[in-house]
């Protein structure tokens, strides 16, 4: 449809993806000196607080690792042709599955039966709410940007009530469950690398980590190594194309939405079972929606997906030692940062592109001439 | 019902619904002309710190509501830009405008104010008050009726009355004018629009243009009328709510009127009924009555309860070449 530009493809992979992100960049670093900050010393802050510590690059990880489930939640549907926009929800739906079965489970079993118990209901869950929109998109034709965000207002509301009147212990004032059993908790980085003799800081980073690598790695050989991925992406490229050979469009749209609610749903594992060893209030926190941004950066394949939530883990770390070393300075900074990256390598790609093609075409042509 | 409750029901009812019935109108003229807005939240956010923040800056009201709106409007035309002009996914654009808003409010809002991302109170001499006081006056002294028509209809401002007289104003413009039935047309089947020699991408530009306008207002009411200073995240899923709103109504102005009414009333019940005990039930689950609207409007897509048809070419971008 958009002939009038070609890239080749060490461009589209590589140099689109980084322009796009210098141009948001730039965006956000207008607004910081439009605030009075120096953009350079925000950045040398930030870029300090994220990698210059071992807690640092603890911390950037474990928000990284939250990132990478919803980010590969978004690029599965995405390969389905779909956008899910309800990482959020299937990730409350996933938190609630994997601290359920703990506070029923976790006084009694082992913790090698409990953790593979918790992280298989936390994908249940999310993979349960995502199939309702998906199914109401397949079967009955309404639309799944709709239904999901729609779908997230409804998982947090249930996550309140249930909390409120019925997971709080009788007689607590804050809004949370009674703490899991010892078995329900997944073990730290630090205590890993302490048994096999390497020396870590504890921190929130635990194997959680290792799960969205290995969650990546199963991702990609599913989309891009066996015949159910290849049908799944088949309607992605083209429903009708897929229809004509002989593949059900509908049972597609319901599978690539409850692979991608499940891998929203494994947030849990990270931020209940890895963390905070109990069902409380906020523990996604906007990272459904940090997912659509890393999807989009990560061009939706998963080598791309990890390297964007380092990134994303980076700027959420080191925006709050920026916070908190800046006077002046909030979080929120990169929350809008998130946007700018959303709007140029999402929305204004096609802006963005055919200015690059152009300009690599006389870079390149010019290069010729010379040689 | 007694009558007092009846009253202060009816009053806080309308008073949760303006701010909806704006941002579902202005949801309404953009994707009647096919164009997605998901960014209704995000818009109506920037637009209620603009106002706030040029209302505490420069004490006008006036200013205040013209900069919440020209922010609005430059944000709705963003999304154009993306959208309309390059062929950019909108549902994405809408994401974006959404994210941004939520952040850069807040960093702007600390940076000029310092007060936790808060803008200072605005004055009451500019915060927009009841249009007829001395009417409701009058009138509360009937017998029966007096209260009810007082303090239910009477004690508003003026941006509620202009949000109940925007919706037989949007319908006439929507379906009794040319431009009109060339913008339902253009959300339809822009081929043809196309081949009649209008321009579509003129016509979702005023669509956009309109859509900000509105959603300027229902940031400025949030902002001037229904609290005294802007606080991060205000909107606090409004937005999504007036979209959800515009699809129960099926993409018609009295239709989503309606909704937003109904939408509306069980905010206002949900705010009223909070730890109230009802013998032989036991508390009412206020978080049940807050996801109604949604639960509502999902039954409402699948069909169960009669059918929501969208534009046709809703959330496609419109090439030529085809």
């Amino acid at each position: 449809m958009n002939a009038n530009y070609t890239l080749p493809r060490w461009a589209d992979l590589v140099l689109l993806p980084a322009v796009c992100l210098a141009v948001a960049l730039l965006a956000a670093a207008g607004v910081v000196a439009l605030v009075g900050q120096e953009p350079s010393e925000v950045l040398s802050v930030l870029v300090q607080g994220a990698f210059g510590s071992q807690r640092g690059i603890s911390y950037t990880l474990y928000y990284a690792t939250t990132f990478i489930f919803t980010g590969l939640a978004v690029a599965v549907a995405f390969h389905g042709g779909l956008f899910n926009i309800g990482g959020e929800g299937q990730a409350i739906l996933g938190g609630l599955g994997t601290g359920l079965v703990a506070l029923w489970l976790s006084n009694s079993l082992p913790a090698w039966a409990m953790l593979p118990l918790m992280l298989l209901s936390g994908a249940l869950f999310g993979a349960a709410w995502a199939t309702v929109p998906a199914y109401l998109q397949a079967y009955r034709g309404s639309h799944v940007v709709i239904t999901t965000i729609m779908f997230n207002f409804i998982a947090s509301s249930l996550l309140v009530y249930l909390l409120v009147n019925v997971l709080r212990p009788a007689g607590s004032m804050s809004v949370e469950s009674a703490a899991f059993a010892a078995s329900a908790k997944l073990p730290g980085m630090h205590e890993a690398l302490a048994a096999v003799g390497v020396e870590w800081d504890a921190s929130p980073l635990n194997l959680s980590l290792v799960l969205a690598l290995l969650a990546s790695l199963a991702v990609y050989v599913f989309l891009w190594r066996t015949q159910a991925g290849y049908r799944l992406r088949a309607v992605g490229s083209s429903q009708s194309a897929a229809e004509y050979a002989g593949i059900n469009v509908r049972h597609q749209i319901v599978i690539a939405m409850a692979i991608s609610g499940a891998l929203a749903g494994m947030v849990g594992m990270n931020e209940i079972a890895g963390v905070n060893g109990k069902l409380l209030l906020e523990f996604v926190s906007g990272a459904g929606f940090t997912g659509i941004a890393v999807a989009l950066m990560g061009r939706n394949h998963p080598v791309g997906i990890i390297f964007a939530s380092v990134l994303f883990g980076a700027l959420f770390q080191g925006g709050a030692e920026v916070a908190f070393e800046v006077p002046g300075f909030s979080r929120e900074m990169v929350v809008m940062l998130q946007g700018f990256i959303v709007l140029f390598s999402g929305a204004m790609v096609y802006v963005i592109a055919p200015m690059l093609a152009w300009v690599l075409s006389k870079v390149l042509k010019s290069g010729v001439q010379h040689g | 019902m007694d009558e007092a409750l009846f009253a202060a029901m009816l009053a806080s009812t309308l008073r949760v619904s303006t701010p909806l019935i704006l941002c579902s109108l202005a949801g309404l003229f953009s994707e009647r002309s096919g164009v997605v807005d998901i960014g209704l939240e995000g818009k109506m956010l920037f637009a209620a710190f603009a106002a706030g923040a040029a209302g505490a800056a420069y004490q006008s009201t006036t200013l205040a509501l013209l900069l919440g709106v020209l922010v609005a409007v430059v944000l709705s035309w963003m999304h154009g830009v993306a959208c309309v002009s390059h062929k950019g996914d909108q549902v994405v654009s809408g994401v974006a405008i959404n994210i941004i808003a939520a952040g850069m409010t807040v960093v702007l809002g600390i940076a000029w104010f310092a007060q936790g991302g808060q803008t200072p109170p605005v004055s009451p001499a500019v915060r927009i008050q009841a249009l007829f006081p001395g009417l409701q006056e009058a009138v509360s002294s009937i017998p029966v009726v007096g209260r009810v028509v007082g303090e239910g209809l009477l004690s508003h401002n003026a941006l509620v009355y202009l949000s109940l007289l925007l919706v037989p104003a949007s319908w006439w413009l929507l379906f009794r004018t040319r431009f009109g039935l060339r913008l339902r047309a253009v959300g339809e089947n822009p081929q043809m629009v196309d081949a009649a020699g209008v321009s579509v991408t003129g016509l979702r530009y005023a669509a956009l243009t309109i859509n900000g306008v509105l959603c300027g207002l229902a940031g400025g009411y949030l902002v001037l009328a229904q609290s005294a200073n802007f606080s991060a995240n205000m909107t606090a899923g409004r937005g999504f709510m007036a979209l959800a709103a515009l699809i129960f109504g099926r993409w018609r102005p009295v239709g989503a009127f309606w909704a937003c009414l109904l939408f509306g009333f069980l905010d206002a019940a949900a705010i009223r009924l909070q730890g109230v005990q009802i013998r032989g039930f036991g508390e009412v689950p206020v978080q049940f009555i807050q996801a109604l609207p949604y639960v509502l409007t999902v039954v409402l897509l699948a069909g169960f309860i009669g059918k929501a048809v969208a534009p046709q070419a809703l959330g496609r971008p419109y090439s030529k070449e085809r």
